[in-house]
């Protein structure tokens, strides 16, 4: 990451910042305006927060943005040996992952997954036809029978898709 | 008497008379398009020419041959490629095809690279073409009989430069490459016209001024008119998308012309732009990309079919006549002269310039790109700017008298043309196998995908707000809602933008989903069923795969034809494509029922369409809960299946229900094939015989049909009966998983699942050659039988018997085919039973045969039969009274050995 995203991302920190001590808090980010109608907003605060605490401060905000900066040409060719980058294609599916997952045991039941559909969902579609939508999306990715979907599974469904690119912003590159 | 006319009589009437005059144009018309699609068809004839050549270039060597032999017998050249039906008649639905069908995120995901190749690009193209090429003769490499300066020379290489849509799609559609780099060749081809047309402009009429007469204002002119014209043209299409979705907002009960007004206004929209002189390809382009939304929404299914297979139809006929004629045309001596040096130069500057531009483009469009597009990208993208149909006709139009070197620009045209559609078109696929180059996978989206990739876009829309940054993300989502508040309202009727939520589009993918779950689940049970085979459980996961790779394979396989139509292929055709091969099955025939009602008015299909809709519905979910019990119980129905095989000969009550219920789906299969006399007689003769030797025969009956209908549905059953050891028939495999009373009591609603299935085959033992059936029998059995697992027997019996005395007693009473349906196995049971207690049981056998026929004749001859049927599929609304068949065996069974 640059010298001057990172100048530009701990302006943005701050001005998001209402109670200038140096963390966000929740309401820092509920806030913003287009999170308030993005059907994830939430969700996707959340996983800025580390388990059991309600502020972040910039290295954390820096943590969780760094999933989403874009897999370099030469990053791809670096060793395995050291740490994977957060921006690796599998951390970037678990950051997915979690948003899904919210008792944290690596599963997304379907009580979760009908939760995030409930969100994604206008009020349109009846709680059964959403039903079957969450049964028939479990039953495709479930390959050991658990009746959920674990992470292994999860990354199998996805295998096809160019996570890279989708889960990508340009921004922090 | 009347006076027969004779020739004698020429002031008499007529009997007949020649009018070739009166119908000489439109028989031409019909005469050429006749020839060539004719072509087409012997050009299919062989895979192997077809795979390695493509279609452009055989169409355009029959042109040259055609072109030869009219040369040959009129001793002049006719039927030439005219601009103005180039323009006005050949083009356009071409251009509508590809706008309509373009796959608009995939594009407006690349819209930055497509303006960048259309603009800069061609900009760049023309101007190094046409200043190499004045180079060239001024260095005197030339024919002196080449008079140009260097303004015809940059009008040549603006005509010359552009890359052309028809070419592009032609060479591109056959060679799979990547969806990004498919959008962005052919995005560029389409958006370039903008470009090419006022450069074309400009530098005719500064031609036509002379060097002298041009001032500093005409520059600026220039650059503003290309300004007008791309954005002049975009509004127009803009304009003309919003008046089309509006109408079609409003007619509900006027279906028929809906495909009309597509066309219409999209037509309009080519002309209105055309008469102002904007870019007439853009203003199309646009319009069909925008309106498609809200048309599709706005129209009925069966317009959809209709819009889509019309505009395939022209489009491709027009492409065919294209090139036909571009084949015909260059025959045409006449009006060309030859010159070496201006035609290898030519081709030499534009391939040179072209990867130069795209090298350059791409290098700095790669700081901006999220995903760079590589180096083999490069090579993909330098040589497949294929020229085409446009550059000719844009040469052709050049006025002789002000343009002095017209000949020379018309043959190189023709080289450089022929040169890169023929070339370059047979070199592109083996260049892309070597390169590796990333093809385009078709794989179905999975719900999964869907689903989780929506999920993305909202992940990425959020941390582009929470990091302030107005990027792409931030921009699709504000448009969205835009969309969702304003547009939709206004654009779409009231019931299509109820149903069009954000997740619509999953939602709908479920459909399609479990359309191919219809048949990937009867290829999951059938492995599951092997599963509960005590002889090799530890095959089960491969077979599994296998069979569903099977099943993907022959799917798409099926779909073949409909996939090189469409590259792009919307939401809307994936479900046809699933609905018509895939779902051979059980909707395939109620459809087809439908079929007879749909033409005749169309209005009430509608209701039936959305009766599939919800029939398909209930019944995915009936089967899904189904499917997640039986997954359950199959691993206890695992350890029980050994014992029960084993104790299969004894013919235990729980047992027979089984084998009863296997053979009844098998029957079917037998019956089908020679129809209904037929269908008895080998079970009465069967009766004697053991099971074993009766579903053999069964089997034999069935892979007799794999062997001739390969679709994917066949392969399933016979991959089974491969892994299943050959003689060990379907039936005794899924006999255990059928027999074991699962514990869990799988409550009752889970009985009409099974019944769904049935029906089908059987209304289409009528309709459809057996084979078919027998295809699709042959995953339904297995589905079936193991379906039942979970029912709990004793409740299940409970039932049966108080509700057998309301279906069974009356015969007949109820719709025929569910009686015939249940009648077969009845009919069949009888030997089964026969043969394994004892084959005295003809006091039973008289009354099932008997309910059988009656209710048979009665489905065949009463008036209301067919109605009846045509409400099965409506089941999902009576499975209340459809538990009862499925039950009604298994009483009968029940009651055997307490006969005994």
């Amino acid at each position: 990451v640059s010298h001057s995203q990172i100048t530009r991302l701990y302006s943005r920190f701050t001005s998001l910042d209402k109670g200038e001590n140096g963390t966000l808090s929740r309401e820092d980010f509920q806030r913003i305006p287009e999170l308030a109608i993005n059907p994830l907003g939430d969700r996707i605060i959340n996983a800025f927060f580390p388990e059991g605490e309600d502020q972040v401060n910039f290295r954390g905000f820096m943590r969780t943005l760094a999933h989403f900066r874009p897999i370099e040409d030469n990053e791809k060719s670096k060793d395995q040996n050291g740490p994977e980058p957060l921006n690796s294609r599998s951390n970037k599916l678990h950051f997915a992952f979690r948003l899904y997952d919210l008792d944290k045991d690596d599963k997304i039941s379907r009580d979760e997954l009908l939760q995030v559909l409930r969100m994604m969902v206008g009020v349109n579609i009846s709680d059964e036809q959403l039903g079957s939508i969450a049964d028939r999306t479990i039953q495709e990715a479930d390959q050991d029978g658990d009746s959920a979907i674990s992470f292994a599974e999860f990354v199998k469904v996805l295998e096809k898709v160019d996570v890279e690119q989708k889960m990508s912003i340009r921004f922090l590159h | 008497p009347a006076a027969s006319p004779g020739p004698a009589a020429p002031a008499g009437a007529e009997l007949l008379r020649w009018q070739w005059r009166e119908v000489q144009a439109p028989c031409l018309v019909a005469a050429w398009i006749l020839v060539a699609s004719l072509a087409k068809i012997v050009f299919h004839l062989s895979r192997k020419v077809t795979s390695i050549v493509p279609e452009s270039c055989l169409l355009i060597l029959l042109g040259l041959g055609l072109g030869g032999i009219v040369l040959a017998v009129a001793k002049k050249a006719e039927y030439q490629l005219e601009p103005n039906m180039f323009f006005l008649f050949l083009l356009p639905p071409i251009v509508l095809d590809s706008g309509y069908f373009m796959p608009s995120r995939l594009f407006f995901d690349n819209i930055g690279a497509i303006l960048t190749y259309a603009v800069v690009g061609t900009l760049w193209n023309s101007f190094a073409t046409g200043t190499a090429l004045w180079g060239l003769h001024q260095a005197g490499l030339m024919d002196p009989g080449v008079e140009a300066g260097l303004m015809d020379f940059l009008l040549f290489g603006s005509l010359i430069s552009a890359v052309d849509p028809v070419a592009v799609l032609a060479v591109f559609e056959e060679v799979h490459v990547n969806e990004t780099l498919f959008i962005i060749v052919f995005g560029e081809s389409l958006l370039n016209d903008a470009v090419t047309v006022v450069l074309y402009k400009v530098f005719n009429s500064f031609v036509e001024l002379g060097p002298a007469h041009i001032h500093a204002t005409d520059y600026v002119k220039g650059v503003a008119s290309f300004f007008l014209v791309s954005l002049g043209g975009t509004a127009v299409g803009l304009l003309f998308a919003f008046l089309l979705a509006l109408i079609t907002r409003f007619t509900k009960r006027v279906r028929i012309i809906e495909p009309l007004f597509v066309f219409l206004l999209a037509y309009v929209a080519y002309l209105a732009a055309e008469m102002v002189s904007l870019s007439a390809i853009l203003a199309v382009t646009f319009c069909g990309i925008c309106c498609k939304k809200y048309v599709e929404a706005n129209i009925s299914q069966k317009s959809r079919t209709t819009v889509k297979y019309t505009m395939k139809t022209l489009a491709s006929s027009s492409e065919t006549i294209i090139f036909m004629f571009l084949g015909i045309s260059a025959v045409d001596t006449s009006k060309w002269t030859w010159d070496t040096a201006l035609v290898l130069g030519t081709l030499f500057f534009i391939l040179l310039f072209r990867a130069v531009g795209v090298v350059l483009q791409t290098y700095v469009l790669n700081r901006f790109r999220l995903i760079p597009l590589d180096r083999i990208d490069q090579v993909v993208m330098s040589y497949g700017g294929l020229r085409g149909a446009v550059a000719f006709a844009l040469v052709i139009l050049l006025d002789r008298e002000k343009v002095k070197a017209k000949d020379y620009f018309v043959a190189t045209t023709i080289v450089v043309v022929f040169f890169t559609v023929i070339v370059q078109g047979l070199t592109i696929k083996p260049l892309v196998t070597w390169l590796k180059v990333k093809r385009s996978d078709h794989h179905k989206p999975t719900l999964n995908e869907e689903l989780h990739e929506h999920a993305f876009d909202h992940i990425l829309a959020a941390v582009e707000d929470i990091v302030g940054h107005h990027g792409y993300h931030y921009w699709r989502d504000k448009w969205e809602q835009f969309d969702k508040k304003y547009l939709s309202q206004v654009l779409m009727r009231k019931s299509a933008y109820r149903l069009r939520d954000e997740i619509w589009d999953v939602y709908y993918k479920l459909n399609i989903r479990d359309a191919i779950s219809f048949v990937d689940q009867g290829g999951h049970v059938l492995s599951a069923a092997k599963l509960a085979l005590p002889s090799m459980p530890s095959r089960t996961s491969m077979s599994e795969s296998s069979v569903t790779n099977l099943l993907r394979e022959s799917g798409s396989g099926a779909c073949l034809d409909l996939q090189v139509i469409d590259t792009v292929r919307s939401r809307r055709d994936k479900e046809d494509a699933a609905m018509h091969h895939v779902l051979r099955g059980s909707l395939y025939k109620p459809r087809r029922r439908y079929k007879a009602s749909y033409s005749r008015h169309f209005i009430s299909p509608d209701k039936q369409e959305r009766q599939d809709k919800e029939i398909f519905r209930q019944n995915m979910k009936r089967r899904l809960e189904t499917f997640k019990s039986t997954k359950h119980n199959v691993c206890s129905s695992k350890s029980k299946a050994r014992l029960k095989e084993k104790g299969r000969k004894k013919a235990s009550a729980p047992q027979a229900p089984a084998l009863f219920l296997a053979l009844r789906f098998g029957l079917p299969q037998d019956g089908a094939p020679n129809g209904k006399t037929h269908r008895n007689v080998p079970w009465q003769d069967a009766a004697p015989v053991l099971v074993m030797v009766s579903s053999e025969e069964e089997e034999s009956d069935s892979s007799e049909t794999e062997k001739e209908d390969d679709e994917g549905i066949v392969f399933v059953a016979r991959a089974t009966d491969e892994v299943l050891q050959g003689k060990t028939t379907p039936e005794l495999c899924k006999l255990p998983l059928t027999v074991s009373p699962s514990a869990s009591p799988g409550s009752l609603d889970v009985c009409p699942s099974p019944c769904i299935i049935p029906p089908s085959p059987t209304l289409a033992e009528k309709e459809l050659p057996w084979k078919g059936d027998q295809a699709d029998l042959a995953v339904y059995v297995s589905s079936e039988t193991t379906k039942i697992v979970p029912v709990d027997m004793q409740k299940a019996w409970n039932q049966s018997i108080s509700s057998l005395e309301s279906i069974a007693s009356p015969p007949g009473i109820e719709s025929g085919p569910q009686h015939r349906r249940f009648a077969c196995p009845v009919l069949e049971e009888q030997p089964q039973s026969a043969s394994q207690a004892m084959p005295e049981q003809s006091s039973c056998f008289q009354f099932p045969s008997h309910v059988s026929k009656s209710s048979r004749s009665q489905s065949d001859s009463s008036p209301d039969g067919p109605e009846q049927q045509e409400l099965q599929p409506l089941m999902a609304t009576e499975e209340q009274g459809r538990v009862p068949p499925t039950v009604e065996p298994r009483w009968l069974m029940f009651n055997r050995p307490s006969h005994l």
